[in-house]
């Protein structure tokens, strides 16, 4: 599949952004949170400019964005309608919680609620948009069951690293955040391992013969192309990356996304207040270039069955 | 309305005949002619008499080599949407542009609701959706709803145009729903089957499969084969001249 560079902006900063409300929520929850009604803003400020530039660079995939309000219409049987509705919806919760704590001077109580709701708004959200490619029986590499987790646990990732930094800017860096995004990112690592290795070792589904329904009758082999150049069909769908390029891009998504990122925020542990910063400024930059990476191979590395009828073997 | 209607009263499609159809492009050609015009309008092309000619198109004919025990034969194979029962393109289409018609089961794309987002194409198995890169949206096969209902065109024009182009009658266009229809008797008759349907999107349109071939050169049993030819004469005086004729050519 072709890995449109706003889908991929798109996916990893809003990802980031919502699994920041979703620990936002759930530390206040358990009253780990500086009794600061400013880091509330702060933090509800940077989740929801992620996600606001999120939903925005998606508009640029849109041949027709200035139609986008009607995506809200289709939630009975559409995961990218449904996505645009949790995605809006997360935000009154977010901003009911950062408000309220502020002119309540207290985050307890309605606005412990408003941010629980947030956050259970915000996993909802990376389930749906999990779910848009998670959907799909015509891509074998994302119709899978580690698909949407993926998403959720790869939103919740970054969100814990983003969770890190918003700690040390305002000095502040327990070690509870500290376990929180080494384990988060470890879970990363771990179901992108068994992701890459489920789709490594599944079987392509459908073959040339199949597709054609002209298997029977022999070896079916592309003789004459419909059109002489690549048509929409090929350029959306025929996106081919190369085997080895690809082996080499998962070590580096990795490296950078996960080992990097926990690295950094272990030594959080030891630095000071202004060498925290850096250090968190530091993973959260690791983080966001390997996820770019992870989400332009779940792009480059699918295959999607109707490229059987443009050549391809088997898919 | 994204959700699929429970029963349509017609499943109206094409059967294409993989037996006749010679690849000659004309039902792609004259789609192409019709829906520029008609409901797809326009139906746009970038750069056509340039280096890097891009266009929407709603027909598109593949050509395939089949190949079995050491001989091989060509299938033309015409393309478009098969206006699937439970059509996923249409359940994932987030504004309500992609619809399935209770009365006829047409699969169709509203122009002035659809923003472009190109999930239908991700969904639909047979790349049938097309889109157009200038007018920003998507466009697929109507199964010319333009021409099939419309009474200022003759009797015998209310056919889709691929239908009406094509020189070798390799397409036929009726109601699969009615048993008595055309399509479904000679459906029935050939055993024309439906594409990929494992993966259950329930395609209406049929292929009926070529035949076997009938001719002594590629028959696989007791068929004349090159290996089979006599390699020596019989001995008559004509044989003979062809023999000195050979003898004296190959000098």
């Amino acid at each position: 599949m072709h890995p449109a560079y706003s889908v991929i902006f798109f996916t990893t900063a809003s990802g980031a952004g919502l699994g920041l409300i979703v620990w936002l929520g759930l530390a206040n929850l358990l009253g780990l949170l500086p009794a600061m009604p400013s880091f509330g803003y702060f933090t509800v400020l940077v989740a929801l400019g992620l996600l606001s530039i999120g939903l925005l660079s998606s508009t640029f995939h849109l041949g027709r964005p200035e139609r986008a309000w009607r995506a809200f219409s289709q939630w009975r049987s559409s995961w990218l309608s449904r996505e645009g509705l949790a995605a809006s919806a997360t935000y009154l919760p977010t901003l009911a919680f950062a408000i309220g704590w502020d002119r309540l001077g207290d985050n307890s109580g309605y606005v412990a609620l408003a941010g629980a709701v947030a956050a259970l708004l915000a996993l909802v959200t990376l389930y749906t948009t999990g779910m848009i490619y998670a959907s799909l029986p015509t891509i074998r590499a994302w119709n899978q069951p580690l698909t949407a987790p993926a998403y959720i646990v790869l939103g919740l990732a970054s969100g814990a690293v983003l969770m890190a930094l918003m700690l040390a800017v305002f000095d502040y860096v327990p070690t509870w955040a500290v376990w929180l995004a080494i384990t988060s990112l470890a879970a990363g690592w771990v179901i992108k391992r068994l992701y890459w290795r489920k789709i490594d070792s599944d079987k392509p589904r459908h073959t040339v013969g199949q597709a054609t329904g002209l298997g029977g009758l022999g070896q079916v082999r592309p003789l004459d192309p419909p059109h002489t150049m690549p048509n929409f069909v090929m350029r959306e769908m025929g996106f081919e990356v190369g085997r080895k390029h690809a082996c080499k891009l998962r070590h580096f998504a990795v490296v950078l996304a996960f080992v990097v990122p926990a690295v950094l925020v272990v030594l959080m542990l030891a630095g000071g207040s202004v060498i925290n910063i850096i250090l968190a400024v530091l993973a959260v930059m690791s983080a966001a270039a390997g996820l770019v990476m992870e989400r332009w191979l779940f792009f480059a590395e699918a295959e999607h069955v109707s490229m059987l009828y443009y050549g391809r073997e088997a898919a | 309305m994204t959700t699929l209607p429970e029963k349509t009263a017609k499943k109206l499609g094409l059967l294409i005949d993989l037996d006749i159809c010679v690849g000659c492009q004309a039902c792609a050609t004259s789609c192409k002619e019709w829906n520029t015009g008609g409901y797809s309008a326009p139906l746009s092309d970038i750069d056509p008499y340039g280096r890097d000619p891009n266009g929407a198109w709603l027909n598109r004919i593949h050509s395939y080599e089949i190949s079995s025990n050491g001989s091989s034969r060509t299938v033309h194979f015409p393309r478009s949407c098969l206006h699937c029962e439970t059509p996923a393109c249409v359940t994932v289409c987030p504004t309500g542009a992609s619809y399935k018609r209770e009365e006829d089961g047409i699969v169709l794309v509203d122009p002035d609701k659809c923003i472009g987002c190109k999930l239908c194409s991700w969904a639909c198995a047979y790349g049938a959706r097309e889109y157009d890169y200038a007018e920003g949206v998507m466009k697929k096969c109507t199964l010319c709803v333009d021409r099939i209902y419309n009474p200022h065109l003759k009797q015998e024009d209310r056919i889709p145009a691929c239908v009406r182009a094509c020189p070798t009658g390799a397409r036929h266009f009726g109601d699969f729903a009615d048993p008595e229809s055309i399509v479904s008797r000679i459906s029935a008759e050939r055993e024309g089957y439906a594409l990929l349907p494992e993966m259950g999107f329930k395609p209406v349109n049929r292929y009926l499969p070529p035949r076997p071939r009938r001719d002594a050169t590629t028959e696989a049993d007791g068929g004349l084969k090159l290996a089979d030819l006599p390699a020596k004469g019989d001995g008559s005086a004509l044989d003979r001249l062809f023999a000195w004729a050979d003898k004296m050519l190959t000098r």
